[in-house]
């Protein structure tokens, strides 16, 4: 599903190159949940951002379900992030003046769907997050956690081939992290690829694999028992 | 262009409605400057045209480059003649001033009695009697000040000037005090200083033309100078130039010749009166055109601004708006629709505040129009703003709020999304 070969990503701090990835290589089955950590600095936000076609690489090759994923105009990005990943962030992103369902339906909205579809699509992916009740609510009237299923319920509106989560638990107390987590979990057991950017180890060992970054290289890429969770 | 088309999409403007709907504090204030633009336009266009179009009613009782000249006494000495002498005017100076002065289209001397000097003579009709002034006037003198008759009656014509017929043309004020209120005075006979005089005409009384009464007496010239005896002289004279002519020219020409014919200095200016309503005239004209250019300015200056405040106000929109855009890049929209949906919310806010603004504007000139509709001394008639105008302000407003909007709308689009979503 994701192919990358020989990463590289520096940033210009005034005179000085920050060198933030330094040569990965890295690939991802479909169905795969994996957790990307390290502590900050390490490049995993800036592995995940490039993953997403949020930001570019300097060198390396990046495929995306066998597309190259090079040389695009934003534009382009635009229709790719769209049509190909779904995505999750600490902070939530929802639009604040628009209700539950309206911020689910937006990546619809791009896609050119018509109104109806759009509520009714929204509609399914907020009932499976358990929110169905929830669809006229504004981001201001939800807690927490229930922002981050409604932000779950978006990036998978458009039914992606990819979820990258930045941090999902981030923002969240731990009882929610784990409902949030076990919706992540439940959503990979119906086959989706999801990629969980996180510094916490017990988050990490909810995942299937962990990648471990540090210095801008993997330094343990390992596939490890799942910690399902059951009680929620 | 792909984004084009999202411009005749409905989903496009729920989008706008709703980010527009569910940012009140800021639409309102935004489209306030604007609003505020086009109603003072409206307002000052539309009462410069009302002021124009009084004007222009208050003057309808009068040819609008006329100019009356009459004789008094010289103040400088000259070429035998006295100080304090009066040059009297002549008939034979009546066809050398129309010669010498081709822009003249009508000229026509006049006598009268009680208006400037002399004593009103007393006026009998049966056993009712008053004093009215008395003009001796030729028939195009009803040319020059426009005279409005009333039905059944008419004017001096040449036949009454070559007949010297004993014909008057009454006043609404004349027929009121002699006859019967509902008595018709045409064919009826009055008597001047005790010389009948059958009634013709009654002429209708406006108080726009500026001289006269609504009881004056009007014959033929030629009967005038028969009864009161005055020869070829006369004392005053009305003239009407074309046009084209300008009136204060026409009058420093008029005077110049009449100096020269008269014996005058160059030098005096009292020798002779006048007064030049065409002036007069085209100095309200001038000056109510001058407030329609005025308002123009003003209105297209302050409809600038008001754009240029909601552009102003846009652009702290988007840097407001800025973590919102990055969300909706991430999740597809491209930078064609983000900044179609940026100039589409600036125009649509400027053409709401537009409309407003017309409509508001347009309600006070309503409710000036009726309040200075029973005020018959204020020049003030229907205050309208040609459509025309109206549309070419619209146009300017759409126009610059599109051409504003993209100044925002490139901002929204040159933030990178993956640092427009670090902002928080």
């Amino acid at each position: 599903m994701i192919e990358i070969k020989n990463l590289h990503k520096s940033y210009e701090m005034g005179a000085n190159s920050l060198h933030v990835l330094k040569g990965i290589n890295f690939s991802v089955k479909d169905g795969e949940l994996v957790a990307i950590m390290g502590s900050s600095g390490s490049g995993k936000s800036t592995l995940l951002n490039i993953l997403g076609m949020l930001d570019t690489a300097d060198a390396g090759t990046y495929h995306l379900d066998n597309i190259k994923i090079a040389n695009m105009d934003e534009t382009k990005a635009a229709n790719y992030r769209n049509k190909f990943l779904g995505f999750v962030f600490q902070s939530f992103n929802l639009i604040n003046y628009k209700d539950a369902l309206e911020n689910v339906a937006l990546p619809l909205y791009y896609q050119g769907l018509p109104r109806k579809d759009r509520q009714k699509v929204g509609l399914e992916y907020l009932d499976k997050v358990g929110l169905k009740e929830w669809s006229d609510h504004l981001p201001s009237e939800l807690s927490g956690g229930q922002k981050q299923r409604v932000a779950i319920a978006r990036a998978m509106a458009s039914n992606p081939k990819v979820l990258l989560a930045d941090e999902p638990t981030g923002a969240l107390d731990s009882t929610t992290s784990r409902e949030v987590m076990a919706l992540i979990q439940r959503i990979n057991n119906e086959g989706k690829t999801i990629l969980v950017v996180t510094h916490e180890n017990d988050i990490a060992n909810m995942c299937k694999r962990i990648v471990h970054l540090k210095d801008g290289i993997i330094v343990e890429d390992k596939k490890i028992k799942q910690n399902i969770i059951k009680d929620v | 262009m792909n984004s084009l088309k999202k411009i005749f999409d409905r989903d496009t403007w729920d989008e706008i409605f709703e980010s527009i709907s569910k940012n009140r504090t800021r639409t309102v204030i935004t489209t306030i400057g604007v609003f505020w633009g086009i109603f003072i336009y409206i307002a000052l266009a539309g009462s410069a045209t009302g002021l124009e179009n009084g004007f222009d009613q208050a003057f309808s009782g009068i040819s609008k480059n006329s100019m009356g000249f009459w004789a008094q006494s010289r103040s400088i000495p000259y070429k035998g003649y006295e100080e304090g002498s009066r040059p009297i005017f002549k008939i034979s100076d009546v066809d050398y001033i129309q010669q010498r002065i081709p822009e003249i289209e009508y000229i026509s001397p006049g006598h009268q009695l009680g208006a400037f000097s002399g004593s009103a003579p007393i006026v009998v009709r049966g056993t009712k009697t008053d004093n009215f002034n008395i003009f001796g006037n030729y028939p195009n003198y009803a040319t020059i000040t426009v005279k409005k008759l009333f039905d059944g009656g008419r004017w001096i014509n040449d036949e009454d000037m070559r007949l010297e017929r004993k014909v008057a043309i009454i006043g609404e004020g004349t027929r009121d005090r002699l006859f019967e209120i509902d008595e018709d005075p045409i064919g009826k006979y009055i008597k001047i200083n005790d010389i009948n005089f059958k009634v013709v005409g009654i002429h209708k009384y406006s108080q726009s033309s500026g001289f006269g009464s609504d009881g004056d007496i009007y014959i033929p010239f030629t009967t005038f100078a028969k009864v009161y005896n005055t020869g070829d002289d006369f004392g005053f004279m009305f003239i009407s130039g074309y046009d084209y002519v300008n009136p204060e020219y026409l009058e420093t020409v008029v005077l110049d010749n009449l100096k020269l014919r008269k014996n005058v200095s160059p030098d005096d200016g009292r020798a002779f009166g006048s007064f030049n309503i065409g002036a007069l005239f085209e100095s309200i004209i001038k000056f109510s055109r001058g407030m329609v250019f005025l308002s123009l300015v003003v209105g297209i200056a302050t409809i600038f601004a008001g754009v240029i405040g909601i552009g102003n106000i846009m652009l702290i929109a988007v840097k407001e708006r800025t973590n919102e855009l990055g969300i909706r890049r991430a999740i597809g929209a491209t930078p064609g629709e983000v900044r179609v949906q940026i100039i589409l919310e600036m125009v649509f806010l400027t053409i709401l505040a537009g409309l407003i603004g017309i409509i508001v504007g347009s309600m006070l000139l309503f409710l000036i129009n009726i309040g200075t509709a029973s005020l018959e001394d204020f020049p003030f008639t229907n205050p309208t703003v040609p459509l025309l105008i109206v549309f070419g302000a619209f146009t300017t407003m759409i126009t610059l709020g599109t051409l504003i909007g993209f100044i925002p709308a490139e901002r929204a689009v040159s933030i990178k999304p993956i640092d427009a979503l670090r902002e928080e």
